[in-house]
């Protein structure tokens, strides 16, 4: 896996994942599977945004792009100059 | 045709004894809302008729009958007995949406205890506080929100049980914890049903308030009365009907409309326990022929922005009937439906203290977009001066939407709270705590609500209790919160906030702020937004101005500033 999955999936364990026990990957639903819910995607964004000194554009932070560790990290590249 | 028919024939001569007859309920005796729901529709021959179908994620799905439904409550109901619970006790619904919230519901109600569900993404403080006020007894549920249980269990000697519905015995229970597994445990066939009243109570549901703690407020058996028919004409339920109720049974609507009304008609309903997206919403209408569908604005503005080509990706053709409700439903939300499902979304108003719809738009009747609709039968509404509280009677002038407090559904009181209960009532109107105008055809239209609560997303937020939770905060030394527009969810919170010495504003700080009151309240209650400030502006006498700070958010005019403290 690579770093930057690594600290996504870290932090989303961290802040989101209320069942200990339960185990995720990166590609876990997370809009979809309920671990993140539209309103806290707005603190995961803020996040990604302070961690990498990006901006994220409202339009793209879809709950279909955030679904998961792997999509998150591919939006992030996109905007990691 | 609807069940609704026309508006002129069903205002004139209507009573409440007209959905009493058809409940079988003649007054003075016993009304229970959990035999309603499943006993009843299984004497009427219809047990082995699905009552639920639900879905989870990871493609996990159950389906229950009505003698499912019946065996299960039954089940829940004496497991709760033998725990010692009494009628009148608070028994906690602390779930997501799994068929125990659904069944457990049910249950409680059977035994004459008193279903208090809880939105199970509240933080352990907004649980706490709720729990406390009402000395809950018991609290139904499951392995990944008992940690939040657990942190505040100190504090609540009162709660004698938590009950934990998936318990898969892989780490031990700890004190007053105790499994119960529908899976494993024999079925109940018969339960001594206890012999309600119309006054006997039913649900707590908590609400917040502009000032102080959250208001509990208390329902009774006897709101059946209202759900039964408002259901039936407002969404049109019938008997062949696949019914689907987005709402979370933490919040009122889940529970009249997504509980009590369906399984008291008799109808199929569906219940989805997934995240939002809008290909899981139109694939679960696809698959299972969904045909009335009831929504809220937020989440019909986020099927919106999705856009219209993932709609066509779906055979929706079972749909014949749209209603939403949670805040007002704009008139591009009405118009939208219209195109890309070839109905419109029906708005409906009421509130938690209502217990059920009170101004609708009716199946069949024109629908204005943009406006909440017309008052139910037997329901007396108007809007009242701001000032004198005399009822306005010029068509388009806006006054504070009331209501005389006749319908069966209406709250009985605030749970330990008669002194805020008392206050929304003058002349003997009930105060909704909204505002409105009425036109000249008697159509009623929102113009915002008449104190500071944040409406996100359909649920109410106070300001208060945000603010109180931020000042918890290491770095927060004061902190004023506002309603922020926002395009998908009406309002959303934000903060301002000055910091004490020692600490600098940053990108990191703002993130763990809003992290801190996530996990303290919930997601809502997140402030979307901070803004540092070097002071809050205060009257004289020392009291925040939010509506100053709320004025420049929504580009309104400041107002008199008079009392403003000097600099």
């Amino acid at each position: 896996m690579d770093e930057m999955a690594q600290v996504v999936l870290d932090y989303v364990k961290n802040e989101y994942l209320e069942d200990e026990d339960e185990e995720i990957d990166v590609d876990t639903p997370l809009i979809s599977g309920g671990i993140v819910d539209s309103f806290s995607m707005v603190s995961l964004k803020r996040f990604l945004e302070n961690k990498y000194n990006i901006s994220i554009p409202d339009a793209k932070a879809t709950p279909e792009a955030f679904d998961s560790v792997t999509r998150i990290v591919a939006v992030v590249r996109e905007f990691i100059k | 045709m609807s069940h609704f028919g026309t508006y002129e024939e069903r205002i004139k001569d209507f009573t409440w004894s007209l959905s009493e007859r058809e409940l079988d309920y003649k007054p003075d005796e016993v009304i229970n809302i959990g035999w309603y729901c499943s006993d009843r529709i299984c004497r009427m021959g219809k047990a082995d008729k699905t009552a639920l179908i639900w879905e989870g994620t990871g493609g996990e799905s159950r389906k229950y009958t009505y003698n499912d439904v019946r065996l299960a409550s039954n089940t829940i109901g004496a497991f709760l007995r033998s725990l010692g619970i009494k009628p009148g006790d608070r028994v906690c619904l602390f779930l997501d949406r799994i068929p125990e919230l659904y069944l457990g519901f049910v249950g409680i109600l059977k035994t004459g205890a008193i279903a208090q569900p809880l939105f199970s993404a509240f933080g352990e403080e907004s649980l706490h506080v709720r729990l406390d006020d009402a000395r809950t007894r018991a609290i139904i549920t499951q392995r990944k929100h008992v940690g939040k249980v657990r942190r505040i269990l100190d504090q609540m000697p009162y709660l004698e049980h938590i009950i934990v519905v998936d318990h898969d015995g892989k780490k031990e229970l700890r004190e007053r914890e105790v499994a119960f597994s529908l899976a494993t445990v024999t079925p109940v066939e018969e339960l001594d049903i206890h012999p309600t009243r119309a006054e006997s109570p039913s649900v707590l549901h908590y609400t917040s308030g502009t000032t102080g703690r959250p208001k509990g407020v208390q329902h009774v058996h006897y709101s059946l009365i209202s759900q039964y028919l408002t259901a039936k004409w407002v969404l049109d339920l019938r008997e062949d009907d696949i019914y689907w109720c987005t709402a979370d049974p933490g919040w009122v609507t889940g529970t009249s409309y997504g509980i009590v009304a369906p399984f008291a008609l008799g109808a199929t309903q569906c219940v989805q326990d997934i995240g939002f997206s809008a290909d899981n919403w139109y694939r679960f209408i696809e698959r299972h022929r969904i045909t009335v569908w009831y929504s809220a604005p937020t989440a019909i503005r986020s099927l919106m922005k999705a856009g219209d080509a993932v709609v066509r990706k779906y055979d929706l053709s079972s749909l014949r009937h749209l209603a939403s409700v949670g805040e007002p439903l704009n008139a591009e939300a009405v118009q939208w439906s219209l195109r890309v499902f070839g109905m419109p979304f029906h708005d409906t108003y009421w509130q938690t203290e209502t217990g059920s719809i009170l101004i609708t738009n009716f199946p069949g009747m024109k629908v204005k977009p943009g406006s909440m609709g017309r008052p139910f039968p037997g329901i007396t509404a108007t809007v009242l001066d701001m000032k004198t509280h005399e009822p306005i009677t010029e068509s388009g002038r806006i006054g504070l939407i009331a209501f005389q407090p006749d319908w069966p559904a209406m709250m009985r009181g605030y749970w330990n709270n008669e002194e805020t209960y008392k206050k929304k009532f003058v002349n003997g109107w009930y105060l909704s705590g909204d505002r409105s105008s009425i036109d000249s055809d008697g159509y009623f239209w929102f113009a915002g609500r008449d104190d500071d609560i944040i409406n996100t997303a359909g649920h109410l937020v106070s300001p208060f209790e945000v603010e109180s939770a931020l000042l918890e905060h290491r770095a927060v030394a004061e902190s004023a919160v506002v309603a922020k527009p926002d395009e998908v969810n009406m309002e959303v919170v934000k903060a301002f906030v000055t910091l004490k010495s020692g600490f600098e504003p940053s990108t990191d700080l703002e993130l763990e702020i809003m992290n801190f009151i996530r996990k303290k309240l919930s997601p809502l209650a997140m402030p979307q937004e901070i803004e540092y400030v070097p002071t809050l502006p205060k009257t004289r006498s020392g009291k925040i101005m939010r509506r100053l700070l709320r004025a420049k958010e929504w580009g309104e005019e400041i107002g008199d500033t008079s009392t403003l403290e000097d600099e």
